[in-house]
């Protein structure tokens, strides 16, 4: 035993870990996104402010900073902000309060901030804020995981902050999101699968009383649907509602189905040229469709698939709970928000606005992300090579 | 050691596994998403994309002309400018308004509030002579486009304004020859297919897909020109010193329906269509009292309006007497200037009476009684027969719009007093048209022609000539009434009422007629009479048809010569264009 421990010592000192496939595969998303937000945002940017590069620009400082600030929260070992995880979880539901007398509204919802002239999304603070308060929770909870009472006080822990992003901020994708991630985590860290199984049902169960509550409501012809259940029935049948709430996503299908396998071209995309509202945010992966084709829009999804084939390898090999939970974390943001946002243009599910992670416009976004990246990259520093 | 034991528990391995190949099933169901929207419902939503990206612009085709049977061309097309700008294109707008407010004679104001909305692109004004719009091109203005398309022009103005008819805002016919032959003159619109973003901007890397119109065939009709101008002349005239409501002529060959001439005065300016004459003021008109002027305007008297045809009708009477033998041109009459038919006295035009006479003078006298006579030998039933054998009850079929059909009574309404008057013309209604064909088809030999203007449509360049046909009723009298009658009609020129249609050198037949208009006693009569030439062998027919003249109003006093007048002009015509002949 002695020996081996000696031996870990000796490969402590010279070959730390970096994996360099996620820093690869994060750098070519991050390109790719760039090009993508260039092509889609260059028509209407020209247009609305006579300089085609306006988006691209913007996207392209947040992308250099964001690479900065990864580098470095890289090089700083992950312990170092377990002891931010309380002040974390004052800090983001503070910023989400803030919203109420300070936020400022774009594109119809209330969801940013302006400090000191950058505006920032609290949503993306938020997530980060819940994946290392609940990772630092969790390994100070111990075996208490396991019991009943520990396993609801981890799923209560970010409910008030889901609650106040969906009510103060509308932004319910988030709150899925955050309530998302809690869930994965927890999932990683109780030996338990019912419990999740039942979970997972209970949530479906509820979604299709939902939509089958809104159908009838709509059959019977009640005016008193609301935001939502105009959504979920422009969802059912986008054509219907063409000229309303279904329009983005009709939008996005003609884009997407109009690329066919092929595509038409990078740059080539028709919907771009105003047809397709937030072309380059929420709907940029519809242009990528339309674009770069079938091959295009199979390809991307296999680069998020690879990326949460290096956090899985990550959290597998980290070398303790804490920094394994950061990564399943961070696995369970990315995941969720590519599945949604994919499912979201493809009106696989109702239309919610979310962000493509890493490729959409979007700075605070993108900033966050790398941050998560960091914590990655940092946590893959602590694996040592021998232990692979 | 027992912290990394922790750590390393499987389970947190497994579930992070688990994690991963739920991604992985869910992204595969995506990816299944995506292949069933990109493959196979992918020409669904590229056509639909395809419908909102693309702007379809229309390019008109030219409309068919009408040509005349001298080869004249009665309607063409005149390429006309239309001038919009571009808002977004403009570079110098002040110089945009300054020149076109100059070339197109609009107002300052007028052109900048269209320069300075922003549209994607705004009308300036249409229907821009050419050499205006030519002019406006070669500024070479950046944002102004200049666009071609054709208009209707029509060379003689209001001459056969009510046969021709003309066409509206789509290029469409509204009345007349117009409408009837629409399907041949249109052509097929072509089209641009631009496509736009979504403000309606053209994306110019993606070029456009032209779609060429087809054009309209030329119509060539059997009216001459000459002949028509001639008949208007005259009826102006006629008017004129007659100061009528309206005067008719209609010209025919009775040996295939062809119709040469067929005048309506009032004519109207078809190339200003919607103009109400001066003497109307517009002032104060709602659109409905408008619309009816209009109407009123477009009116084709020969074949939309009836009357009642009085003496003229004696024609149909004889022959029918005639063709059923209870009559023949050796029965002697006597007229004492009225005949009793039941208890009532029906008077002869000449109330002390014709005294005696046979059947060809009472033709001549155009004779009440010896024509009530007649109808009654023949009977209701006869009566009746050849009134429908001769075609009166349908409409003739000519190739104009809203033909009016006979107003006549029902069979079993007919009495001994209704049949007298039917007799001499009275007492039912039909059109001018109506009368010519049937008095046609009397003296050619007893085939009912159709009569029609179009003979034949082709394209520009005369290749795929069509040449249409016309319906003729064969028998419907023997050739030989048909003879006695062109016989008995001759007289009625050469020595009877109707001498003042009398042409030298020419045989001529013919029929007066003065009818009076209903309400009887309103003092409104209609003078008319109908000609042909030669009589033995008839080539033209002609009606001239004066509606309440002021003063003299008998037919043979004052339409008789107006008869005379155009066939002493037209018969040396058409034996240099070799009618006579055929």
């Amino acid at each position: 035993m002695a020996e081996r421990v000696s031996s870990r010592r000796k490969s402590n000192s010279g070959s730390r870990y970096m994996d360099y496939s996620l820093l690869f595969i994060v750098l070519f998303l991050l390109g790719f996104g760039l090009v993508m937000v260039y092509s889609t945002s260059s028509y209407e940017a020209n247009l609305d402010f006579g300089d085609s590069a306006f988006y691209f620009k913007k996207q392209l400082g947040a992308t250099i900073l964001g690479i900065v600030v990864m580098l470095i929260v890289a090089n700083i070992p992950y312990h170092f902000w377990e002891r931010f995880a309380v002040i974390g979880y004052a800090v983001s539901a503070f910023l989400i309060l803030l919203i109420i007398p300070f936020g400022y509204e774009a594109n119809g919802a209330k969801r940013w901030l302006r400090i000191a002239g950058i505006s920032l999304q609290p949503a993306e603070v938020a997530k980060l804020c819940m994946i290392l308060f609940l990772a630092s929770m969790i390994c100070s909870m111990g075996k208490r995981i396991r019991h009943r009472k520990g396993f609801y006080t981890v799923l209560a822990v970010p409910v008030p902050i889901a609650l106040m992003l969906w009510k103060i901020t509308s932004n319910m994708s988030s709150a899925i999101i955050v309530m998302g991630i809690a869930i994965l985590m927890l999932f990683v860290a109780c030996p338990e699968y019912k419990r999740f199984i039942l979970l997972g049902l209970v949530a479906l169960a509820g979604a299709a009383l939902i939509v089958f509550v809104i159908v009838k409501m709509a059959e019977s012809g009640t005016d008193s649907l609301n935001f939502r259940g105009a959504r979920i029935l422009a969802w059912l049948d986008p054509e219907a509602y063409a000229s309303g709430k279904g329009f983005q996503t009709l939008q996005a299908l003609y884009a997407i189905g109009s690329g066919g396998i092929l595509g038409k071209g990078l740059g080539a995309s028709m919907q771009k040229l105003g047809f397709l509202p937030e072309a380059q945010n929420d709907m940029i992966f519809s242009i990528i469709c339309e674009e770069l084709g079938l091959f295009g829009g199979i390809a991307v999804i296999l680069m998020f698939l690879l990326l949460i084939w290096r956090f899985m390898v990550i959290a597998n090999n980290a070398p303790d709970l804490f920094g394994a939970l950061l990564v399943v974390g961070v696995l369970g943001h990315i995941a969720i928000q590519v599945i949604l946002n994919i499912a979201v243009v493809t009106n696989t599910i109702p239309n919610t606005g979310i962000s493509l992670p890493f490729i959409s416009y979007g700075g605070t976004s993108v900033l966050f992300l790398m941050i998560e990246i960091g914590l990655v990259l940092s946590v893959a520093k602590g694996i040592h090579l021998k232990d692979l | 050691m027992k912290e990394k034991e922790y750590l390393h528990k499987t389970y947190h391995r497994n579930k992070t596994v688990t994690i991963m190949f739920a991604c992985l099933f869910v992204f595969m169901g995506l990816i299944g998403r995506l292949v069933y929207l990109m493959v196979f419902q992918s020409e669904y939503y590229t056509q639909k994309a395809k419908e909102l990206h693309e702007r379809e612009r229309s390019i008109k085709a030219a409309r068919g002309r009408i040509i005349d049977a001298n080869g004249e061309i009665l309607a063409d097309n005149k390429t006309v400018c239309t001038i919009s700008v571009i808002h977004n294109q403009i570079e110098d707008a002040e110089e945009v308004i300054t020149v076109l407010s100059k070339e197109l004679g609009l107002t300052e104001e007028y052109v900048r509030k269209r320069v300075e909305k922003y549209s994607s692109i705004e009308k300036i004004k249409s229907n821009v002579e050419k050499t205006v719009g030519d002019r406006i091109r070669s500024y070479e203005l950046e944002g102004v486009k200049v666009d071609e398309d054709y208009k209707r022009y029509y060379p003689y103005g209001s001459l056969a304004s009510k046969v021709l008819g003309f066409t509206g805002g789509d290029n469409q016919g509204i009345i007349g020859l117009e409408v009837i032959y629409e399907e041949y003159l249109s052509g097929e619109a072509g089209t641009i297919l631009t496509v736009t973003d979504a403000k309606g901007v053209e994306v110019s890397e993606a070029g456009e897909e032209r779609v060429e119109p087809v054009d309209g065939k030329d119509l060539y009709i059997s009216l001459d020109r000459n002949i028509q101008s001639y008949a208007t002349q005259l009826a102006e005239q006629t008017m004129e010193t007659k100061q009528a409501d309206s005067v008719s002529i209609l010209v025919m060959n009775p040996q295939n329906g062809e119709i040469l001439a067929m005048v309506n005065i009032p004519e109207f300016d078809l190339n200003n269509p919607y103009t109400l004459p001066d003497t109307v003021a517009e002032e104060g008109l709602s659109e409905e009292k408008k619309q009816e002027l209009l109407n009123a305007m477009w009116r084709n008297g020969c074949i939309n309006d009836t009357y009642e045809p009085g003496s003229t009708f004696k024609i149909i009477t004889a022959a029918a007497g005639l063709e059923e033998g209870v009559v023949s041109t050796e029965d002697n009459f006597s007229c004492p200037g009225f005949i009793m038919v039941g208890d009532r006295r029906i008077r002869c035009h000449k109330t002390t009476g014709h005294g005696a006479e046979n059947f060809v003078q009472a033709t001549m006298n155009s004779c009440n009684p010896v024509f009530v006579t007649v109808g009654l030998r023949l009977g209701v039933d006869n009566y009746y027969k050849y009134f429908k054998q001769f075609g009166l009850l349908d409409k003739t079929g000519i190739d104009l719009p809203g033909e009016a059909g006979t107003i006549m009574h029902k069979k079993e309404n007919i009495g001994e007093v209704e049949l007298a008057t039917i007799s001499f013309g009275q007492s039912f209604q039909i059109t001018p048209i109506q009368l010519a064909v049937t008095v046609s088809s009397i003296i050619n030999g007893g085939r009912r022609v159709t009569p029609h203007f179009g003979v034949r449509v082709a394209n520009a360049d005369g290749s795929e000539s069509k040449s249409f046909a016309y319906p003729v009723k064969e028998n419907i009298l023997s050739e030989e009434t048909s003879q006695t009658m062109r016989y008995i009609l001759e007289q009625v020129v050469e020595n009877g009422g109707g001498k003042n249609g009398y042409v030298e050198g020419y045989r001529v037949g013919g029929k007066t007629a003065t009818s009076q208009t209903l309400p009887r006693g309103s003092g409104k009569y209609i003078a008319s009479f109908l000609g042909f030439a030669p009589a033995d062998n008839p080539q033209v027919l002609a009606i001239a048809i004066i509606n309440n003249p002021k003063g003299m109003y008998y037919g043979g006093q004052i339409a008789a010569p107006v008869v005379r007048q155009l066939f002493e002009n037209i018969l040396p015509y058409l034996e240099k264009m070799d009618y006579n002949k055929a």
